[in-house]
C-alpha cells in the first residue's frame, strides 16, 4: 500500500508544528511505521536541531528540487530510528525556491518506500503553506488554547475546506488543566465546539519539551516517558486507527511525581 | 494582583469564559465576511425596505449571524407594529 502524506499546519507560528512533527515521527518509528519527516520550512530551518539531526545534513529539499542530488541522497537517517528519515529544509533558501508541484513530485517518490511522510508547515498562509498542503492526504492542525491560534487555526480550517480537502484534524497543544480548572483557560470542549472540527490529541503544557528540544531528543523517544510524551504516543496511535481513549487531562498528584522522581522508568 | 485588585474584580466572569466569547464573535465575524458596522449597515437597510411594506418596531429589530457548525447564516428578527394602534380612522 502507498504511504499517506500528512501535513501538520497551524496558521498562527510558534503553537507547536515542529515539536509536533518531531515527536509524531519518533512515536510512529517506534511503532515500526518507515517515516519521513519534511522541514517545509524553508529558510527557517528547525525540524533537524528537535530531532537532533543538525551535525548530518549534507543536502537539502531544494537541492533536490533542483536536481544537486537524489532525493534518496537528501534523506538523513535518525540516530536511534533506523526507519525515521529527515529531508531538511534548506537555511540560505526562502520560500520562492519551492512549489507545488516539487513538494507533490517528492512525496509521490516517498510513498513508494515509507509508510507515512510528514510535512512539517511553516506558519502563515502563504506560498509555504501553500506548498505544504498540495500534497496532503490529511491534515493535522496544531492550535494553542489561545484566542488568537484559535482564530487563526479556523482561518486555515477555511481555506481547507475551500479547496475541498478532506477534513483536517485538530491538535490542542500547551494546554494547562490547572488554569482550565480555575476557568482561565478555553477548555478542549471550548475549543472544539467553536472550531468545529475532529480532535486527534491533546498535549498538555510541559517543561519537559524544552528540555528535549536543548538535547535534541524527541520526548516521545523517552523510556521516561512525560505526559506530553505519552500524548504525542496517543495522537500516533489514533493516526493509525487505533481507538484511543481520550484521558481527562489533570496536573500530576505530588506522589506521583514523587514516584516518578524516584524511579524514572515508570511511565 | 494585589489585595484590593482581587477584591473588586470578584465579580469580572473568569477569563477562560471570556476568551470563549470572544473567539465566538471573531470566529463569526471572521467567517461570514461580516464586520459589526457592516451588520449594522444591513440592518438599517433591511429596515428602510421593509418599512415600505409594513408597519416595523425599529426600536426592537436584531440583526446578527448565527453559526450551526461551521456553517453560519445571518438571521433578522424584525417585530411589526400592530395596524390599529399605529393608523387611527
Ligand atoms: N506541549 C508543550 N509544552 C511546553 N512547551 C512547548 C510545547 N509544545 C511546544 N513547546 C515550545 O514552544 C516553542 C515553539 O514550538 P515549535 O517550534 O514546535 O512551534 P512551531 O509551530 O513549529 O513554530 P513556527 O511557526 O515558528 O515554525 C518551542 O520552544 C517549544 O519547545
Ligand atoms: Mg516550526
Amino acid at each position: 500500500m502507498a504511504g499517506r502524506v500528512v501535513t501538520i499546519t497551524s496558521g498562527k507560528g510558534g503553537v507547536g508544528k515542529t515539536t509536533l512533527t518531531a515527536n509524531l515521527g519518533a512515536a510512529l518509528a517506534m511503532r515500526g511505521q518507515r517515516v519521513v519527516v519534511i522541514d517545509a520550512d524553508v529558510g527557517l530551518r528547525n525540524l533537524d536541531v528537535m530531532l537532533g539531526l543538525e551535525n548530518r545534513i549534507v543536502y537539502d529539499l531544494v537541492d533536490v528540487i533542483e536536481g544537486r542530488c537524489r532525493l534518496r541522497q537528501g534523506l538523513v537517517r535518525h540516530k536511534q530510528l533506523p526507519e525515521l528519515y529527515l529531508l531538511p529544509a534548506a537555511q540560505t533558501r526562502d520560500k520562492s525556491a519551492v512549489q507545488p508541484e516539487d513538494m507533490v513530485r517528492i512525496c509521490d517518490e516517498l510513498r513508494g518506500d515509507h509508510d507515512i511522510v510528514l510535512i512539517d508547515s511553516p506558519a502563515g498562509i502563504e506560498q509555504g503553506f501553500r506548498y505544504a498542503m498540495e500534497p496532503a492526504d490529511e491534515i493535522i492542525i496544531v492550535t494553542n488554547p489561545e484566542v488568537s491560534a484559535a482564530r487563526d487555526a479556523d482561518r486555515v480550517i477555511g481555506l481547507i475546506e475551500a479547496e475541498e480537502k478532506s477534513p483536517a484534524r485538530l491538535v490542542i497543544n500547551r494546554l494547562e488543566p490547572s488554569m482550565v480548572s480555575k476557568g482561565h483557560m478555553l477548555g478542549v470542549a471550548d475549543v472544539v465546539e467553536l472550531l468545529a472540527i475532529d480532535l486527534i490529541g491533546v498535549v498538555p503544557e510541559d517543561s519537559n519539551a524544552l528540555i528535549a528540544a536543548n538535547r535534541g531528543q524527541p520526548l516521545a523517544l523517552s523510556n521516561n516517558r512525560s505526559r506530553a510524551g505519552h500524548a504525542f504516543h496517543n495522537i500516533a496511535g489514533r493516526l493509525l486507527g487505533e481507538e484511543v481513549p481520550f484521558e481527562p487531562l489533570r496536573e500530576p498528584r505530588v506522589f506521583e511525581r514523587l514516584l516518578r522522581f524516584v524511579s524514572p522508568e515508570r511511565s | 494582583m494585589g489585595f484590593l485588585d482581587r477584591l473588586f474584580s470578584r465579580h469580572e466572569p473568569p477569563s477562560g469564559r471570556v476568551a470563549k466569547d470572544r473567539l465566538r464573535l471573531v470566529l463569526t465575524q471572521d467567517r461570514a465576511g461580516i464586520s459589526p458596522a457592516l451588520l449594522e449597515t444591513l440592518k438599517d437597510e433591511i429596515i428602510t425596505v421593509i418599512s415600505r411594506h409594513v408597519d416595523v418596531d425599529v426600536q426592537c429589530v436584531q440583526v446578527s449571524v448565527t453559526q450551526s457548525g461551521r456553517e453560519s447564516s445571518l438571521v433578522a428578527d424584525i417585530p411589526l407594529r400592530h395596524r390599529q394602534g399605529v393608523r387611527e380612522g
